[in-house]
């Protein structure tokens, strides 16, 4: 047994956190939200530069993973610092969730082509699988994608895209075969954003980010632009997939760790300097118990964000899924009371724009509702559990 | 025991429900069913419509030109005009200061403010909280130093307010200010009127956590305040204040509203599709939605005891604080499963959907557009008018004499 991250991953957190302390605050943040495509490309740049955008790149493609399936724990690294600073930037779904699915689903020839651009952040990637009236289902999938002579003709629906509307290009779920909820014949394909036919309703997120309601009406792709699954009966397309919202997922336990390290702190701050009745008001037993209720679910998701990162990597694949859901499921559960609390105990401060805390929190809430809620993951650790 | 409405009440409850779906204008109730923002003027013009009526002041007695109305009318009152999707009548005139001037003002007071609150022609704002000064309310330390002029006695006002509910909204804001440091804190405090367009006054937005403007700072720099305009005695303000929580603690059960937003939630969940089927027909989250209707039931029965107790000859004591706690923890639960109910969709934010009379096209289902702005809002709920953990001060020591 070893809890102890290597000198590489010290060094990397070391860095990122000096980084991201040094210029990304609110007003950074802010700024970043405020530009065009709703992120800073300075920030961007930096990123590629340090190397993170590369951590889930195969080495053989000019990343630092050894293999497909990426580097979980460095991720987590990673993803901690992201949440700590409230990055805006779209690192996790191009650099984490598209990368392993690139490197997951995709031939040679096409990680040769795609992955080091997704890996220097010249090529923003983003992931469209959901779709309106799925919910979390990845293998709802009514959007398909009809061979002709070259290729395939896709049309349908993805629902809530993050960064879907900034991407160069988006890694599309559609149907070669089957009905649909069924895992086979559900393919992955790579789309230039701007092909003819498909149209981004771009939004803002509630906690910061950019999503867009992507719309396929005739998109025609090569067949060189299939990554995964696609022939009759294959059921590759719906694996890649699972296991990409997993490492997805593993990744967003890290960042939600970031977040709820900061609200902890945050508060613990607060209740030392904000005085009522003439005593610092972390004084008051009450609070104290309170923050001490805090801490235990930040442990919580601490040890469950590291669970993830080491489980995600199983080979098993009920397995996987157990470890996944049950990780999430803590982070939600957990999650939701650091953060409640937290505004809780800032008082009127908690609920204005102005600090922080607010921020993260709506950040905590939004990333319990991607790819999966409490709900979900409960579901799904109950339908694998041994009796 | 009988926990059934009289047949009065069923007759009266029947009258509110059918004026409400006569009279409130069917814009503003859509705002209020689908979460949009509204206005000052939807506001003021709810108000009007209730005192062209005769319900002007539901809480007043008749001899103010009040209704006269039971507690237990009161309420369903209440309950009637959240469920129709009526504006929540602002309480600051009717059921704050007005109370305090009714018991502790003067014949010139009564007579120069009470008739402007009902017919809505004033609208009011709270003037307590301070920035160091939040559940330790009697520190506070806005300053009113007393003077002659030319023009008469008049206090001189200095300091600043926070967390000041529609201040930018209001015409005048009542004020605890302090007008002496000797003695206890409680001791030298003074509740004063103040008019919001005298120099001197200036309002700045706080913006909430997500995209609402309620709040304010109310900043006094050297502000003329005629000395007709204190309440009662100086000094004396502490009491007045405390009479006046009294008074805004005993609203809190807010029946009708859990109703209207459990409803919300049932209304998500029968459109939500979950596995080919409406999440309402998934048995886990029903379940999760009647946990909530079960607590709104016994919400419900708690606060008709209260009313009962009040018929008694009661008064309204700290019983309101369990009922402060009990409601807004159920507020914050309901938002919270309304957001989860709608799934991957409660991520898109379009700031332009927030208003009626939005013609783009939403991001996703209508219903979802507004559910984060709601939940996110009602974090305010345990913090303010007495945080949740002041009410169990008051619980401990006032109830269980701890």
């Amino acid at each position: 047994m070893d809890f102890n991250f290597t000198q590489e991953q010290t060094l990397l957190e070391d860095s990122l956190r000096r980084y991201l302390a040094k210029s990304y605050g609110l007003p950074a943040r802010r700024t970043a939200i405020a530009a065009p495509n709703g992120y800073s490309v300075e920030h961007w740049q930096a990123y590629a530069d340090m190397g993170v955008l590369a951590l889930n790149v195969p080495e053989a493609h000019g990343g630092l993973a050894a293999g497909p399936g990426g580097n979980p724990l460095d991720t987590l690294v990673v993803m901690r610092e992201l949440g700590r600073a409230l990055v805006v930037e779209p690192l996790w779904m191009s650099a984490v969730v598209c990368a392993n699915a690139i490197a997951l689903g995709g031939t040679d020839l096409q990680q040769a082509q795609l992955l080091p651009e997704l890996a220097d952040g010249s090529k923003v990637f983003a992931l469209a699988a959901l779709e309106p009236g799925g919910r979390y289902d990845a293998n709802h999938v009514a959007a398909t994608a009809t061979a002709t002579a070259g290729g395939f003709t896709l049309a349908g629906r993805k629902a809530v895209v993050l960064h879907g509307a900034q991407a160069d290009h988006l890694i599309v779920s559609a149907r070669v075969a089957g009905s649909i909820t069924d895992a086979e014949g559900i393919a992955l394909f790579i789309v230039d954003r701007a092909a003819p036919g498909l149209r981004a309703l771009d939004s803002a997120t509630v906690d910061g980010l950019r999503a867009a309601e992507i719309t396929l009406d005739g998109v025609v792709v090569p067949q060189s632009a299939l990554l995964a699954g696609g022939t009759g009966g294959n059921t590759g397309g719906a694996a890649v997939l699972e296991r990409t919202i997993q490492l997805a997922g593993a990744a967003l336990c890290a960042e939600a760790l970031g977040i709820v390290e900061a609200l902890i702190e945050a508060t613990n701050e607060y209740l030392k300097t904000r005085k009522q009745f003439g005593v610092p008001i972390g004084k008051f037993q009450a609070l104290q118990h309170r923050v001490a209720d805090m801490l235990v679910c930040v442990e919580q998701v601490r040890a469950m964000a590291y669970f993830a990162a080491v489980k995600v990597g199983l080979e098993d694949a009920g397995a996987r899924r157990s470890a996944i859901a049950a990780a999430r499921a803590t982070i939600a559960e957990a999650g939701r009371f650091v953060g409640k609390h937290a505004v809780q105990l800032h008082g009127g401060m908690g609920v204005t724009d102005e600090l922080a805390v607010s921020h993260y929190v709506k950040r905590l809430t939004m990333l319990n509702q991607t790819f999966g809620d409490y709900e979900h993951h409960l579901a799904q650790y109950a339908e694998g559990m041994a009796a | 025991m009988d926990l059934n409405p009289s047949a009065a009440d069923r007759a009266f409850r029947d009258e509110v429900r059918s004026f409400v779906r006569a009279s409130l204008p069917a814009s503003i109730r859509d705002k209020m069913l689908h979460q949009k923002k509204v206005s000052r003027e939807d506001t003021v013009r709810w108000h009007k419509i209730l005192y062209a009526h005769g319900w002007g002041a539901p809480s007043w007695p008749v001899e103010y030109g009040g209704t006269g109305w039971t507690a237990m009318q009161r309420l369903i009152f209440d309950d009637e005009c959240a469920l129709g999707g009526a504006p929540r009548l602002v309480p600051f005139g009717h059921n704050m200061v007005a109370p305090v001037i009714m018991k502790f003002g003067n014949a010139w007071q009564k007579e120069r403010f009470l008739p402007r609150i009902l017919a809505m022609e004033e609208f009011w704002c709270q003037g307590y909280s301070e920035p160091g000064s939040g559940s330790d309310l009697a520190s506070l330390s806005t300053t009113a130093v007393r003077g002659q002029d030319g023009d008469g006695a008049h206090y001189i006002v200095n300091g600043q307010k926070t967390w000041t509910t529609l201040a930018h909204w209001a015409d005048w804001i009542f004020c605890l200010v302090r007008t002496s440091r000797e003695g206890k804190q409680q001791e030298g405090i003074s509740f004063l009127l103040i008019d919001m367009r005298t120099p001197g006054v200036t309002v700045r937005p706080i913006h909430n956590m997500h995209d609402i403007h309620h709040v304010n700072e109310v900043w006094l720099d050297n502000v003329r305040v005629p000395a007709e305009n204190l309440v009662g005695e100086e000094n004396q303000g502490w009491t007045y204040a405390k009479y006046l929580l009294g008074h805004e603690r005993s609203g809190f059960a807010q029946i009708g509203f859990h109703k209207r937003e459990l409803q919300r939630v049932k209304d998500i969940a029968r459109q939500e599709m979950a596995h080919g089927k409406p999440l309402f027909d998934d048995p886990r989250f029903r379940a999760r939605i009647a946990q909530l209707e079960i607590r709104l039931q016994a919400l419900e029965i708690m606060g008709l005891k209260l009313i009962w107790d009040q018929e008694q000859g009661k008064p309204p004591g700290p019983d309101a604080s369990i009922t402060k706690i009990f409601s807004t923890d159920l507020v914050q639960a309901i938002g919270e499963l309304a957001l989860e109910a709608a799934g991957p969709y409660a991520q898109p934010y379009q700031p332009e959907a927030q208003y009626l009379d939005f013609a783009g096209e939403f991001a996703g289902p209508p219903y979802a557009a507004g559910l984060a702005a709601t939940h996110f809002d009602n974090h305010k709920f345990t913090i303010f008018a007495g945080s949740n953990e002041i009410q169990r001060n008051i619980i401990s020591k006032m109830i269980l004499g701890l």
